[in-house]
């Protein structure tokens, strides 16, 4: 449990931190008329823009949550005696790496977006939901040559996690690429490029997370 | 600049036209409330039935032949679960939430319309996947609120087969659904605000349910988790928390798994429940107090301060809830200690409120009693609670009336008192109508007396020893008599309780139509969602251009002002701008 603890009481410190940066020394009883706003200045404006980014990262977080209450409960669950290391196939990182250029792929969409280069654009954001999508296959591919090797997935926990990890972090990137074919079909049926590029930068943001959420998890794996 | 102010989002902000995207598929935050809301009290509803059988057969142990020890056990963990996640949970954040957060800090909506929606969607759904289980072969699950492994999932318990299984699916969904909520109320909390509203000028109100927001986004992904690892034993034989049993004479396939791991990711998520249905709850009943007192919540920065030190130290207590599980002494005094320390910033906000009270212009509304009558109740379920959170005492009294009286007075009662209270003092505003005063009255009083006549008495069975989660307690040696008069009495109480809850609906449905209209601002009051153009607010809350805001959410009865309170977004007469510029420097 010293994982998850420290996380949490990570995540809100920097919670209170901020929040000290937000001024909750304010005497506001005290301060009457438009007040100085941290945000912006007295003049602040919503930004669509800025709140999505908001929610994107506070959903990371949460993600991360999920995942280290995972590894907390492997951590534990590891030291009960009956744990028997899984022979991680090679597979693994071949779709490693797919991930990886899925991640290029998107930042040089990303790029593409922001410079108004739409074959960029184009090109970038479709080979990263491909290569996304081979990643997918791949960790298939790696479950089929696990259990054709009778690695099943109730036969020891090291198994259980195997699957469960892995499993649950294709759902998350599954998620993505329901996201991720609506933007497509945009980009592809030629909507102006100021209009998707909100949707390529927060895709492109979420692919990284998800890649460095793979290497950690995969890290892990190869370790115990 | 892409930034465009909401007013400007037309697309986003159409006005729905039919009655199915104005009712059914809304967007609008304020009817999404609504439907978190009556979805909630309904299944509140079946959860209350399901405490008055239990009473029933506690009180005439021998006299009901539907109410046998399984049927028992599924009273007890379904009416357990809805309260806590299906009934408080989503009615103070889906609910209030929803209707609050844009309302008070001056925005139109939420800021993802559509996520909002599929949020309750979600909901609705888990509500129905968990009430499928009572028809479900087997029945609901039996194994208790806490779902403990492994006999949740063994033969012998209850619905160990379907119950389980809908009650696991139906939590996942739940959570799906709060996260997508969460986020929502969270991210419009930190962007949507409008102009000079800053975070220190938010009423209590909305400090609750954010931070109470962000303790559900980090804490429900540890039930999640158990859920799902639970799921994978149950269907898939994995042995994540089960050991290797004889279950019915005959070895289960599992091993090694501990149950142990469960409760601990369990109570992870459970402890931080406790604050995520009773931070809402304290915000809300700060504003309450204030509005009805007149007069500004005593130490506002300390109260904000107060709420964050609880959201951070929740997350270190939960094994105050496994002393009986066995662990090493030292993180039993570990535990105690911070459950301990947690107390302190609880009990500020106890003497803040007090202090609130003191010298108040006390109005005894509708709203004020329930407020009160919260502060009664939680001081004396927080003191129980100091009691339990010591080892030494919390061992003997584990597992008794005691510990259910306990529970009932913090988290059941007290929040219930809240959101009536929350309801009384809204409702105007939701509605644009007064309910009945004498009906609301009659209804807190009888309420408040008759919940006490219930969980007091069950501290005293908890100190005989009598144990909770029993079927019957028929001739135990160490039982005396008398204390299945007792038993009687508080099923009477009970039941009584049950029914008048008739009289809060009748108040409701009534007023709807024959209320007095109520006006804008019919409580005096100062935050924005008591300003707004019309009432019931309409769609995009605010009209053309939406409020600013001047001072802070507490200016009840400043000397030198005509009125009584001034609203948030009335702007400094000219007489204060020297006192302002003194404050900025
Ligand atoms: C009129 C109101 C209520 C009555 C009469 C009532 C009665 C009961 C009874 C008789 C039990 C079973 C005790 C046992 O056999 O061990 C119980 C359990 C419980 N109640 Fe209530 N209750 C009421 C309201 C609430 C509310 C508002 C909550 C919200 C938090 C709540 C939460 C629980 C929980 C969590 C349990 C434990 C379930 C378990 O042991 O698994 N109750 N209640
Ligand atoms: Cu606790």
């Amino acid at each position: 449990m010293n994982i998850i603890v420290l996380f949490m009481v990570s995540v809100m410190a920097v919670f209170v931190w901020w929040m000290v940066l937000q001024r909750v020394t304010a005497k506001t009883w005290l301060e009457q008329g438009v007040a100085i706003d941290p945000r912006a200045g007295a003049d602040f404006q919503y930004s669509h823009r800025v709140a999505s980014k908001v929610a994107l990262w506070v959903f990371m977080v949460v993600i991360t949550a999920l995942f280290l209450l995972f590894v907390t409960a492997y951590h534990m669950r590891m030291h009960l005696g009956d744990w028997r290391p899984l022979a991680l196939p090679g597979t693994l990182w071949v779709s490693s790496a797919l991930l990886l250029l899925a991640s290029i792929a998107l930042q040089a969409a990303r790029h593409g977006a922001s410079n108004n280069r739409r074959s960029l654009l184009l090109t970038g954001f479709i080979l990263g939901g491909v290569f996304a999508l081979a990643f997918l296959a791949a960790q298939w591919w790696a479950w089929q040559q696990l259990s054709a090797a009778g690695f099943l997935v109730a036969s020891n926990p090291a198994n259980s996690f195997f699957y469960l990890l892995t499993g649950l972090h294709a759902v998350h990137l599954l998620g993505g690429l329901l996201v991720w074919s609506k933007t497509a079909g945009k980009i592809a049926g030629g909507a102006p490029v100021a209009s998707v590029r909100l949707s390529v930068e927060l895709c492109s943001v979420y692919w990284h997370y998800l890649f460095l959420l793979w290497l950690g998890l995969f890290a892990l794996l190869l370790n115990t | 600049m892409e930034q465009v102010a909401i007013a400007d989002q037309h697309d986003e902000h159409h006005e729905p036209t039919s009655f199915i995207t104005r009712y059914i598929w809304s967007q609008d935050h304020k009817v999404i409330a609504v439907q978190y809301g009556l979805t909630a009290i309904a299944v509140g509803l079946i959860a209350l039935v399901l405490s008055g059988m239990m009473r029933l057969q506690l009180a005439y142990p021998e006299s009901f032949t539907f109410i046998n020890p399984i049927a028992y056990y599924q009273f007890v963990t379904m009416h357990g679960m809805i309260m806590v996640i299906y009934l408080l949970t989503a009615l103070l954040l889906g609910g209030f939430g929803n209707y609050l957060i844009p309302l008070m800090i001056g925005a139109r909506d939420m800021v993802f319309p559509y996520l909002n929606m599929l949020s309750y969607w979600f909901y609705l759904v888990s509500v129905l996947v968990l009430v499928s289980s009572f028809f479900a072969p087997g029945g609901p699950t039996g194994a208790g609120w806490t779902l403990y492994p492994p006999q949740a999932i063994l033969p012998g318990t209850a619905g160990f087969d379907w119950g389980i299984l809908l009650m696991l699916i139906s939590l996942a969904i739940f959570i799906v659904a709060f996260t997508m909520g969460g986020l929502n109320y969270v991210t419009t909390i930190l962007q949507a605000r409008t102009q000079g509203m800053t975070l220190m000028r938010m009423p209590l109100t909305v400090w609750g349910i954010f931070v109470a927001t962000i303790l559900g986004l980090l804490a429900f992904p540890a039930l999640f988790v158990s859920a799902l690892m639970m799921l994978l034993d149950h269907v898939v034989g994995t042995s994540f928390f089960m050991p290797a049993l004889l279950s019915q004479g005959q070895l289960t396939d599992h091993e090694g798994g501990s149950p142990i791991l469960f409760q601990h990711l369990f109570w992870f998520f459970g402890h931080p429940e406790v604050y995520i249905v009773a931070l809402p709850a304290f915000g809300i009943v700060s504003d309450l107090i204030s509005t009805h007192a007149r007069k500004n919540i005593f130490g506002y920065r300390m109260m904000v301060w107060a709420i964050l030190a609880i959201g951070v130290l929740s997350f270190i207590v939960w094994a105050h809830h496994m002393y009986v599980s066995g662990m090493h002494p030292w993180f039993g005094f570990f535990f105690a200690v911070t459950t301990l320390i947690i107390a302190v910033p609880t009990a500020i906000k106890v003497y803040n409120w007090v202090l609130t009270l003191w010298r108040g212009n006390i109005h005894l509304t509708v709203p004020m009693l329930f407020a009160i009558g919260f502060i009664f109740t939680f001081i004396n379920g927080g003191l129980t609670g100091l009691w339990l959170g010591n080892v030494v005492v919390d061992v003997p009294l584990s597992d008794t009336y005691f510990v259910v009286g306990h529970f009932h007075m913090v988290m059941g009662l007290s929040p219930v008192l809240v959101i009536f209270g929350a309801i009384y003092h809204w409702y105007p505003k939701i509605t644009g109508r007064m309910f009945n005063d004498t009906l609301g009255k009659l209804h807190f009083w009888l309420t408040f007396v008759g919940a006490y006549s219930i969980f007091l008495p069950m501290h005293y069975l908890g100190m005989l020893g009598i144990p909770r989660r029993y079927f019957a307690n028929l001739t135990t040696d160490f039982i005396p008599e008398s204390a299945q008069d007792m038993n009687i009495g508080i099923t009477a109480a009970a039941i009584f309780v049950g029914l008048v809850q008739i009289l809060f609906l009748i108040n409701m449905v009534w007023s709807l139509r024959h209320g007095k209209p109520a006006g804008g601002n019919p409580w005096g009051a100062t935050t924005l969602e008591w300003q707004t153009p019309q009432t019931p607010p309409a769609h995009g809350n605010w009209g053309p251009t939406l409020p600013v805001v001047h001072r802070w959410a507490y200016d009840y009865s400043v000397p030198g002002t005509a009125e009584d309170f001034t609203p948030q977004n009335v702007p400094v007469s000219p007489g204060h701008d020297t006192e302002d510029e003194e404050a900025r420097t």
